[in-house]
């Protein structure tokens, strides 16, 4: 009988409290790109996390080539040919490209650096991946990086090469340079795990889509035989009436509201200077390529970098607006767009997390009662729907978009007028996006002006009243009203002519 | 395509570039000193004496360097080396054997090295701690041993004291018209092939690239296979091996044994190793760098000395102003590379 390349049956995993996996099946060909895909907490970083050695399953078995196998550590991964190419770079930056791809796996205790980088430089050049391997792997782009891994994990002749959303940290070129290495690897019969939240790229490059949910195997499906539309439906378990629901954003005219934040000639140490404002009540959206200044932007609106030049008026009076402390106390809060580094302490409880900028508006000399703060942190964890074991949690064990809602929640507090969202619903799931989404709106209906980024331009469709349009780290147009639709959004960003 | 590949020099790495900006700094210091100060300057004797006096120093600021190449710190290295010394001594003053005396050193660097080693790499717990412990325990072994300073006096050792290198076309012709030539102590070779045997190590060995990916980043290592735990234990193994070393050495350069003999050398020895281009955050550094910088340390400290300032306190203050400099050096080289990179 034919095996198959891997094969995962009735895997269970069961951390204290929670059933993380239950009898899950996963399938992987030879030659195939295989898109496991859910929501966050459907359990694919734990599948993957088993396969990996990272965590031991408590229940099913696992065959490579027909032959089982039990899979202890990340070592025994790596023996059996499975390896791993994570979201963050496991690699060491301060080490040569070569020696990237070659330590940790050599037989003998002596080094020969010149023909470690002979050889690398082969494999790099059969895959085609622009790197030297003398370069120190620091000098190197975030996508050269994470290629230079998949090469290590190719040249250890690995048959199933897992890829944790390799994509989200790459721009549009660089991505079409990984799904090149992809297909390239595909032809050559690796079997390839792609988990990622764009679901445009699974559509470009998949065979197949394995969909969980809840710990749970949803089914396994051919690309062509699931539209991206019922994709999401799987994924998320519930009707797509609540998406649709929310697709068409009213038209609204801020034009006479009372203007709120108002910049003229901003600029930053990372921005070019540019004019802004935006009204009461308002939620607009910058939007552009990754690299456009979108995120420097606001940045400066927030004094998150050392701001430059310009004058900035907050409900038509001058103000200063240089460090952050001076833009929260003129009301205005801000939630950053890498949430590991800027946003949350992983270590504090979500208590702590949550009361956090509260209680620096007000100074440490005033401290919020122990009583106060849990009533705070209750509150929002109702509304908020957030899913944690108690407000005693710490953050970090959350998921990530439970993350993001504390986040939330702790700017909220601070009940601003006007609140910059960077990228909220990056890395988190279709549902608690939705949620999020609904609460910008609730927000602005409130008459908190918002500023929401996100990449996904139907999302930002969707909530927004106004888009300004960033190239180059300079402001190219402004829609809204009519114009405001995808196709105006693509044109603008692409170039404006006709 | 391959031609221009072939060609084009690579750009230095980061440990390449600290150690390249030391060296430099040495030598203009030190053709600064010559021709200003002259005097014992132009002696090539100046720089073997600050060998003899510095091989202790040099041994144990390479033991320093691997420990934080990988990431660590060991502020005992000090204290051991003063352990070894006062132990060596009464133990030869005893009548003890040359060879056992040098296991002695050895055995008590390498029993601090282990547990300090153990507690931190297997047991976690905060290397800055757990040396700061060894630092007290080993200090206080050495006043328990004996407060008064021994003077050792074993023939054999006295003879293998004596052991000096000279090199007479070196030298230099007396007042009263006597050559006196070169000398180097034996503490020198051994300081020097300390040197060479732990360049070889990290650039070559298995072991020593494991010391720069674990200090590079830590998860990553991890991730690439290497046992993060053992080579971290190894870093402080040969740490503590070095200080018995050093300790050896210390004592045929002194001759005795002293509660505070080498008071204070750990901190000497994370400045020699932070001006020759380690970076306490790990991940980059070298021994040759190490080398020039306790040298450069201890050429500043002549010039000081030459030019006047004989009060001890003007060797810290300088010491303290170098240290300022280098950090800031390093930091500004590194994030300005940094945003070449990005841009």
């Amino acid at each position: 009988m034919e095996h198959e390349l891997l094969e995962m049956r009735n895997i269970s995993k069961i951390f204290p409290g929670v059933k993380a996996l239950s009898n899950v099946d996963f399938t992987l060909r030879k030659g195939e790109i295989h898109a496991l895909m859910g929501e966050n907490g459907a359990g694919k970083s734990t599948l993957i996390k088993v396969l990996t050695g990272v965590y031991q399953m408590d229940g099913g078995e696992i065959s490579v080539d027909g032959d089982k196998i039990s899979i202890r550590s990340p070592q025994d991964a790596q023996n059996n040919g499975i390896s791993t190419v994570y979201q963050e770079i496991t690699l060491c930056p301060n080490l040569t490209v070569a020696e990237n791809m070659y330590i940790g796996r050599e037989n003998g205790v002596l080094v020969n650096h010149k023909s470690r980088e002979k050889s690398a430089d082969k494999i790099l050049q059969e895959l085609g991946i622009p790197a030297r391997s003398t370069q120190q792997l620091g000098s190197c782009s975030l996508a050269v990086q994470q290629m230079v891994a998949i090469a290590r994990a190719v040249d250890m002749k690995c048959k199933v090469l897992i890829l944790d959303e390799p994509t989200s940290s790459l721009d549009d070129k660089e991505v079409n340079m990984l799904f090149k290495l992809m297909r390239d690897l595909k032809a050559q019969g690796v079997g390839i795990i792609f988990v990622t939240h764009f679901l445009e790229q699974v559509y470009e490059v998949c065979d197949r889509i394995t969909v969980l949910r809840n710990g749970e195997l949803v089914g396994e499906y051919l690309i062509e035989d699931l539209p991206q539309v019922e994709l999401v439906a799987k994924m998320i378990g519930k009707d797509l009436d609540e998406l649709s629901s929310l697709s068409e954003g009213e038209e609204k005219n801020y034009d006479n509201a009372e203007v709120f934040y108002e910049a003229t000639n901003l600029s930053s140490s990372d921005a070019l200077s540019f004019d802004f404002k935006i009204h009461k009540g308002e939620v607009n959206g910058f939007t552009g390529l990754l690299g456009s200044g979108r995120s420097e932007s606001v940045r400066a609106i927030f004094g998150a970098d050392k701001v430059t030049g310009g004058t900035v008026k907050i409900k038509g009076e001058d103000v200063k607006v240089t460090k952050p402390l001076d833009a929260m106390k003129h009301g205005i809060g801000y939630l950053a767009e890498d949430r590991k580094r800027d946003g949350i302490i992983a270590d504090l409880s979500v208590r702590e997390n949550i009361i956090l900028a509260l209680q620096v508006m007000k100074g440490f000399f005033k401290p919020i009662s122990r009583s106060e703060a849990e009533a705070f942190a209750d509150e929002y964890i109702k509304v908020l729907n957030i899913k944690t074991a108690s407000r005693e949690t710490p953050i970090g064990s959350l998921s990530g978009g439970n993350q993001q809602k504390v986040i939330l929640a702790r700017w909220l507090l601070t009940h601003p007028d006007y609140l910059i969202l960077d990228e909220p619903t990056r890395g988190i799931d279709v549902g608690t996006k939705l949620e999020i989404q609904k609460l910008v709106l609730k927000l602005a209906e409130e008459g908190v002006s918002v500023t929401f980024i996100s990449s996904e331009v139907e999302e930002m469709l969707r909530t927004c009243s106004r888009l300004i349009v960033m190239r180059d780290r300079h402001i190219v147009g402004e829609l809204k009203g009519k114009d405001l639709n995808q196709a105006q959004v693509m044109k603008t960003i692409a170039g404006g002519e006709s | 395509m391959e031609n221009t590949k072939k060609f084009r020099r690579e750009p230095l790495t980061d440990t390449q570039l600290l150690m390249t900006i030391t060296i430099g700094i040495f030598f203009a210091m030190y053709l600064i000193a010559m021709a200003v100060l002259k005097g014992g300057f132009l002696r090539p004797q100046q720089i073997f004496d600050m060998l003899n006096d510095n091989a202790p120093l040099i041994i144990t600021s390479c033991g320093l360097t691997i420990v934080m190449i990988a990431g660590g710190i060991d502020i005992s290295v000090g204290a051991v080396t003063s352990l070894v010394v006062m132990s060596c001594v009464l133990y030869l003053n005893r009548g003890g054997n040359i060879f056992v005396s040098v296991l002695l050193a050895l055995g008590i660097g390498l029993a601090f090295g282990l547990v300090q080693g153990y507690l931190i790499s297997y047991l976690e717990i905060q290397p800055f701690i757990v040396t700061l412990a060894g630092m007290f325990f080993a200090r206080g072994l050495t006043t328990i041993l004996s407060v008064n300073p021994q003077k050792a006096e074993h023939e054999g050792f006295a003879k293998l004291r004596d052991v000096k290198i000279e090199i007479s076309w070196l030298g230099y012709v007396a007042k009263n018209g006597n050559r006196i030539p070169a000398r180097i102590e034996l503490g020198v070779v051994i300081a020097l092939a300390c040197v060479l045997i732990i360049f070889l190590l990290l650039k070559f060995h298995k072991l020593g690239r494991g010391f720069y990916a674990i200090g590079g980043n830590q998860q990553s290592a991890l991730m690439l296979g290497i046992n993060v735990k053992r080579t971290r234990f190894i870093t402080y193994i040969i740490s503590g091996l070095l200080s018995g070393i050093a300790g050896y050495v210390f004592m045929m350069h002194t001759g005795a044994g002293n509660a505070t003999n080498a008071a204070g050398m750990e901190m000497n020895a994370i400045a020699s190793s932070i001006i020759g281009g380690t970076l306490l955050t790990g991940g980059v550094g070298n021994v040759v760098g190490t080398l020039f910088g306790t040298l450069t340390l201890t050429t500043i400290n002549k010039i000081v000395v030459s030019s006047g300032l004989k009060d001890p306190w003007w060797q810290k203050i300088t010491t303290g102003g170098m240290l300022c400099f280098f950090i800031l050096l390093q930091s500004i080289v590194l994030s300005r590379r940094s945003k070449k990179k990005q841009s």
